[in-house]
């Protein structure tokens, strides 16, 4: 069903080779934000219009995309943006992380690690880890040129003081390469350890914010801490009621309004690949397996 | 048994068709046409070219069919259609001064060359509603005047208010109908000439394209002017008012505000010479600003500027306003902090495309981020509770 009136994957030559300059920009500089000349596209800023770019500029005919929002495939705004590259461009879908060249991903990086020669695309809202510390991009781009990065560790100082830990648990601040500090996209911080060393290319798209970052592949990334205080990738204390998986980040679903409760995979794929292996959770119809 | 949240396709189609059948309404009421919005409906048709940049009335019209009349929503369709279009290039700038006037007021001088063109206005109409315009089919009825009688609109390019209290003796002698229209020059030309306002420099750098690079800043006036000439009205006028009331003052008189055609025209290489590819309707805003001097400027008046597609009068004084705000560090003026001084504020947040895309976007799933939070506000509040029994 492609739809021939756009070219493929919607954006014309010239946007996409102006994206893929930016693109190879930000891989040369790891965790630096890329200025490019964001489109306005059919889909809402907020809404993934930064990956959708970034993955428009990378898309060939014979990629095999998933999306996922939330680690999900058919979460409403996954579909939408799945829909609109199998309109535009008439790749190929799967729901298969293994099976899948480019993944367009919203607040997650998949359970299954990734490999060589695929591209993980996130939709970021806001690229800069400074923002809410100096809301003004004239001062937060001097800093990351003088590498003044001060304030973010007194701001975690200040949580740890405070409230005897760093009381963030997503959009957790890393730095890359020793260099730029980097906002990893509102990713749970569980995932944080997955951006370091990954052999996969990673590649962050703002949209409205016209801004592009990206991390090569096998690159340093540290997320930031203290020694006494270090880094925990934490996630809910539980297993997969479908699955039993014990390792995968969990989404919490209320069952009822008396406080009944379960924990599911937040990665779908992961979860009925583990299901149809026969691994089975403690509310799966067969029982414990 | 719990299953996992799944049919997210099939809600999106269903939606959709819901939608279309909303939008359509009662089928026993007639269908809205493209030409019916365009003619009936064209203050908003206008909004949409304007905040949309895209002069096309048709679409623009169709835009607002499509959006329910949610106009925000129609400027983002044609935003989303305008990106796609290439480009053949840049006209040559419009020339205002030769614009074919249906409005032209000044609020600072009672008579100048030109004249004043009250022309289709709301501005001294009594705001009642006007029930006759219920009764479908009729003929249109004049808005009623102070006078009661009300003249119908005579339908000629700068019709006069025969039967209105006339703010000038000289009202609507600017316009004549259907004689070609004299040159109507600025007034902030004639202030020029006596060097009583600043002197507005030509710049001969062209212009940055908002729409094809990222913004950085500090930006120039004209990208700043290009930011706000399709900023949302909204957000403008707000701002513009902020400045009326305190926040940021710079004591604006509409030196003219003029509403008309203008020639747009290209210069083709082949031929060597610009030719006149069509018209547009624009709306033009000049301030003049009271200024007592600085520490690098003498006394004089200063300009605010105000463009915009269409009519779209309330839009271009909000603009001329914020763009004379936003000049003090050229004028050496003092920072007060007031929001429409503050550039990155400004143009940061004037475009209701981006803004309501990232506002609603808090509708999307979060489920993974909110779990994280309730992690952490479980672990905080488990620790906060030890240490207060701990205490006790």
């Amino acid at each position: 069903m492609t739809d021939h009136a756009y070219n493929f994957a919607y954006l014309d030559e010239q946007t996409k080779r102006m994206i893929r300059r930016a693109l190879l920009k930000a891989l040369a500089m790891p965790g630096y934000q890329v200025p490019f000349a964001s489109r306005e596209m059919p889909m809402p800023y907020g809404w993934g219009t930064g990956g959708v770019q970034v993955t428009a500029a990378c898309l060939t005919p014979d990629d095999r995309l998933k999306v996922i929002d939330q680690g999900a495939d058919d979460t409403t705004n996954a579909v939408s943006i799945r829909r609109f590259f199998q309109r535009t461009a008439g790749v190929a879908v799967t729901e298969a992380t293994v099976e899948a060249t480019l993944i367009q991903t919203r607040h997650r990086i998949p359970e299954q690690p990734l490999s060589e020669g695929q591209i993980l695309v996130y939709q970021v809202p806001i690229p800069e880890p400074l923002r809410f510390l100096e809301p003004r991009e004239t001062e937060t781009r001097k800093m990351h040129e003088l590498e003044e990065y001060g304030l973010m560790h007194v701001k975690l100082y200040e949580d740890i003081a405070r409230h005897g830990e760093i009381a963030t648990s997503y959009a957790y601040p890393v730095k890359v390469e020793g260099r730029y500090v980097m906002d990893p996209s509102p990713i749970p911080k569980f995932d944080n350890p997955k951006l370091a060393g990954n052999p996969a290319i990673q590649l962050f798209g703002a949209g409205r914010e016209a801004r592009i970052h990206a991390l090569p592949p096998y690159c340093d990334v540290v997320s930031l801490d203290f020694e006494d205080h270090p880094f925990v990738a934490s996630k809910a204390d539980a297993c997969c009621d479908l699955c039993g998986s014990g390792t995968s980040y969990l989404d919490e679903v209320i069952t009822d309004d008396r406080g009944s409760r379960m924990f599911v995979c937040s990665d779908t794929d992961y979860c009925t690949s583990r299901r149809a292996e026969g691994q089975r959770g403690r509310l799966s119809p067969e029982g414990r397996a | 048994m719990y299953v996992a949240v799944k049919g997210g396709e099939r809600a999106i189609d269903a939606a959709h068709d819901w939608l279309a059948e909303e939008r359509r309404g009662d089928l026993s009421v007639p269908e809205l046409t493209i030409p019916q919005i365009r003619e009936q409906m064209a203050l908003a048709v206008n909004r949409v070219m304007a905040e949309g940049s895209l002069y096309d009335p048709d679409l623009a019209a169709l835009a607002i069919k499509q959006a329910r009349g949610d106009l925000i929503e129609a400027v983002f369709l044609i935003r989303a259609y305008r990106t796609t279009l290439p480009r053949f290039g840049a006209s040559c700038p419009v020339d205002t001064a030769a614009m074919a006037v249906d409005r032209r007021v000044s609020a600072t001088f009672k008579d100048l060359p030109g004249g004043q063109v009250l022309g289709p206005t709301f501005d001294y109409t009594h705001r009642l509603l006007d029930f006759a315009l219920m009764a479908e089919g009729a003929p249109p009825s004049p808005i009623p005047s102070p006078q009661g009688g009300g003249e119908a609109h005579s339908g000629t390019r700068g019709a006069t208010m025969a039967g209105q209290v006339p703010p000038s003796p000289l009202v609507g002698e600017g316009g004549g109908g259907g004689a070609p229209p004299d040159p109507v020059p600025h007034v902030t030309g004639l202030l020029d000439r006596d060097g009583l306002i600043e002197p507005a420099h030509p710049d001969e750098a062209a212009p940055r394209d908002l729409t094809r690079e990222p913004l950085e800043l500090p930006a120039s006036r004209a990208l700043r002017l290009q930011a706000l000439a399709r900023a949302d009205e909204g957000f403008t006028l707000s701002l513009a008012y902020s400045t009326q009331r305190g926040y940021g003052r710079t004591h604006a008189f509409v030196g003219e505000l003029r509403i008309g055609m203008v020639a747009v025209e290209v210069e083709l290489p082949e031929l060597g010479f610009a030719v006149e590819i069509g018209e547009i309707e624009l709306t033009e805003c000049e301030t003049v600003n009271q200024f007592k001097g600085s520490r690098t400027e003498p006394p004089q008046f200063t300009r605010g500027y105000g463009l915009v597609m269409g009519q779209s009068e309330r839009k271009a004084i909000s603009m001329s306003l914020v763009d004379r705000a936003l000049r003090w560090q050229e004028l050496g003026e003092d920072f007060i902090g007031a929001p429409a001084q503050d550039e990155e504020f400004v143009l940061s947040h004037c475009d209701n495309i981006q803004a309501t895309g990232f506002l609603e976007h808090i509708k999307l799933p979060h489920y993974v981020d909110f779990q994280a939070e309730l992690e952490l506000v479980r672990r905080l509040r488990r620790e906060a509770l030890a240490v207060r029994e701990a205490a006790e």
